[in-house]
């Protein structure tokens, strides 16, 4: 993967996703200004964070994932898109170990954090999701205050000695969520009174703050309705200055909008990967072509 | 063209209109027939408890006499009670003690009440109908008299207002529980007796009060008037202690390692399985577990509430732990993936989050679990808990009875027309007690409820 590409950003990923736009005309996200679709920039190094070599992934006797190889840069913004059940989710989730929880799910091969294989048997899981973080589709705050949902994780890892460097963190957390202004009257109230869009922004606040290296999102966008959609996409941006995120989406174009690089998933083969514009403009995959102007999918 | 399009549009809607007549009326069947099985259901409680409330409350009040009794010197013609004296070992007081109380013991109490009895009657008894005379009182009372005096012997020469309990016999021909037509060959009272009573009742010495010695004595068989519930409560206080501390720790442990940790596998499917068989297993079955292993083989005490406890323990678990197990499962497994991707570990993620949401429910199940432990009787037969026990015990491996227990053995008693009333009253303070426990489990879960 030529490196010096994907920093070229998707400046012209707006007009390809056109393509998606007659797919669904209705759709209400490109009514939604987002105010970062043709002019961000990407803030991706040239240091690979994660690596996966050779990942198979097995539910039972089932293969769901077939090899995949994949790189993904420091500070970078990836975007998983691909046909229901293709695989992207699993793979995501690989990432951090999420898998782990499922008793027949069984995965191969080699994925290294920093360099470090994370599936080697003294690496501690509960280190590991401290530094690979994950958002989840559906928001699942804690039917906790909001104070409670953001300080529960600096909490378990002790990275708060006091009271006072707990609220900062919380602080911290919520602003880099964009949250700060419209909770910071009411952190003891319940978590779970906010509305979708403040929940999903929620949890990613309590993501951040356990300052993880990545961010795994998985389609963290598709219970929320466009606005909320659009303030989490912003804060993605903002977010990739300093962390790496992954994020999985069905909305292909929510990935022209906010990722620098794309990886299209086709069952449980991953099928092209390149940069957003490369993707959306001249895929080298028959099967993304198709995908990408709706032939399936 | 358009034509038939509209006769077929004409015609679908018929069809469907037709179904529907066949459709509400289905409703409306399901609908009457649901509300004739609560309406059946409940006037079936409704006769119940009618029933029960009818026969027991009367029993909480008591026919007893007012008198007014005299602590005959003559009569009560023994050394004053010794005391401590300077240089006595404890032995040698006990020794004297014993002798005095002895001493006591050989006193003609029951002379005092006839005496008191006389008095209020306003006549001489000839001793031949000194017989008809003490059946009008319960025979437990001379040594109710007797420890009043031991406990306070400067009573000596006083005359003392006293409540005294009337025979079982003189309350249920009082309360006209039975028929005052019968032959008085088949009646429990003497004619002379009877008549007394009437005297009695007329001055107002023979009426009824609260009943405290249902609650403050314990089961008798030679004073049936005084036949109360405390032994059978204390012995169900101490089983539900056992039961708790055991049950629920147990039942709420193994759930959480089962629903939470453990591997599925052939040995936890079987576990599984048998949990859930365990639960429909009669509860005699287990009676005579305990009775073989814990009284045959442990050598635990026979009649113990220990032994009891552990029997109810065995009974109530797979309860609890089907209860505790559906409360896990029922937390949506996103608090979980939520703890556990910001880094928790299972443990963690458990104990911090799906715990103290699944409270209200394993909270719930378990008191539904021991309130059915607090009125099971079959097992308790077998580990001897029918016994007649006339002790208060003072600690789970005293010998006991239970509440069902002692409900059993009244309503199998001889004298019907007393005890029907009374294994009705002892039935009311079961039912309380398990509504109490019923309640609690429902303020717990509103308390403990969590909106997600």
């Amino acid at each position: 993967m030529d490196t010096s590409t994907h920093s070229s950003a998707s400046s012209s990923a707006n007009s390809e996703s056109t393509n998606a736009r007659e797919r669904a005309p209705s759709g209400a996200m490109s009514s939604v200004s987002v105010g970062n679709g043709e002019n961000r920039v990407s803030k991706a190094t040239d240091k690979v964070k994660l690596k996966a070599e050779g990942v198979n992934v097995f539910y039972g006797d089932t293969q769901a994932i077939n090899g995949i190889d994949l790189d993904i840069y420091e500070n970078e913004v990836l975007a998983f898109i691909g046909p229901s059940g293709c695989g992207k989710s699993t793979f995501l989730r690989c990432l951090n170990r999420m898998n782990d929880t499922i008793d027949i799910c069984r995965v191969e091969g080699k994925i290294t954090l920093d360099e470090r294989d994370i599936y080697a048997p003294d690496r501690d899981v509960v280190l590991l999701r401290a530094q690979v973080g994950i958002v989840f589709q559906k928001p699942n705050p804690f039917p906790k205050s909001i104070y409670e949902n953001i300080a529960y994780g600096p909490r378990l890892h002790g990275l708060a000695k006091r009271k006072a460097e707990l609220d900062d963190i919380v602080e911290s957390s919520l602003r880099r969520a964009g949250l700060w202004d419209e909770v910071k009257d009411r952190l003891d109230k319940p978590g779970t009174g906010l509305s979708g869009g403040q929940q999903q922004r929620l949890c990613i606040a309590r993501t951040v703050a356990v300052s993880p290296d990545v961010i795994l999102m998985d389609e963290p966008c598709s219970a929320l309705d466009p606005i909320a959609t659009a303030k989490v996409e912003q804060l993605i941006d903002e977010l990739s200055e300093s962390y790496t995120i992954v994020m999985v989406t069905h909305n292909m174009q929510q990935a022209a909008r906010v990722a620098d690089r794309t990886a299209f998933f086709h069952m449980g083969d991953l099928a092209e990967v390149d940069t957003t514009d490369n993707i959306f403009t001249n895929p080298q995959d028959q099967r993304t072509h198709d995908y990408i102007t709706g032939r399936f999918g | 063209m358009s034509l038939t399009i509209e006769q077929r549009r004409q015609h679908r809607l018929e069809t469907i209109e037709k179904s529907l007549s066949k459709r509400h009326r289905k409703e409306n069947t399901f609908r009457r027939l649901g509300l004739v099985a609560v309406l059946t259901g409940l006037t079936l409680v409704a006769i119940l408890f009618a029933s029960i409330l009818s026969k027991g409350v009367p029993a909480f009040w008591q026919a007893t006499l007012y008198t007014e009794v005299t602590f005959d010197p003559d009569v009560i013609d023994i050394a004053p009670k010794p005391e401590r004296q300077e240089g006595e070992t404890q032995y040698a007081y006990d020794e004297r003690m014993t002798q005095w109380l002895t001493q006591a013991g050989l006193v003609n109490w029951q002379s005092l009440i006839d005496a008191s009895l006389e008095q209020a009657l306003g006549e001489e008894v000839e001793p031949r109908q000194l017989r008809d005379l003490r059946a009008l009182v319960a025979s437990g009372e001379r040594y109710a008299l007797r420890d009043r005096f031991t406990e306070d012997p400067s009573l000596l020469g006083e005359t003392v207002s006293l409540k005294m309990l009337a025979s079982a016999d003189v309350d249920v021909w009082v309360k006209g529980n039975i028929d005052r037509d019968l032959p008085d060959a088949r009646l429990q009272l003497s004619p002379q007796s009877r008549a007394w009573v009437d005297v009695l009742q007329e001055q107002d010495v023979l009426r009824q009060s609260f009943s405290t010695s249902l609650f403050m004595n314990t089961d008798s068989r030679s004073s049936l008037a005084s036949a109360g519930l405390a032994g059978a409560f204390m012995g169900s206080l101490f089983m539900m202690m056992v039961v708790i501390s055991l049950s629920v720790p147990l039942g709420v442990s193994s759930a959480i390692y089962l629903e939470e940790f453990a591997p599925k596998n052939r040995l936890t499917d079987l576990i599984e399985i048998n949990i859930n068989n365990l639960a429909a297993v009669p509860s005699i079955v287990f009676g005579l577990l305990g009775a073989s292993i814990f009284i045959g083989y442990l050598r635990l005490p026979l009649s113990a509430p220990l032994v009891g406890g552990l029997v109810l323990t065995l009974m109530t678990l797979p309860t609890i732990i089907i209860a505790t197990r559906a409360s896990l499962r029922s937390i949506p497994p996103s608090i979980r993936q939520a703890a556990l991707g910001i880094g928790a570990s299972r443990v963690q993620t458990v104990f911090h989050h799906v715990l103290p949401l699944a409270l209200p429910g394993i909270l719930t199940g378990s008191i539904l679990g021991v309130a059915q432990a607090l009125g099971e009787t079959a097992p308790l037969l077998l580990i001897g808990m029918n016994a007649f026990v006339a002790n208060v015990p003072g600690s789970p491996m005293d010998q006991s009875t239970a509440l069902p227990v002692q409900i059993y053995l009244w309503q199998g008693n001889e004298l019907r027309n007393f005890f029907e009333a009374r294994t009705s009253a002892a039935i009311i303070v079961l039912l309380g007690l398990m509504l109490s426990l019923n309640a609690l489990a429902i303020w717990l879960r509103k308390k403990f409820e969590t909106r997600w």
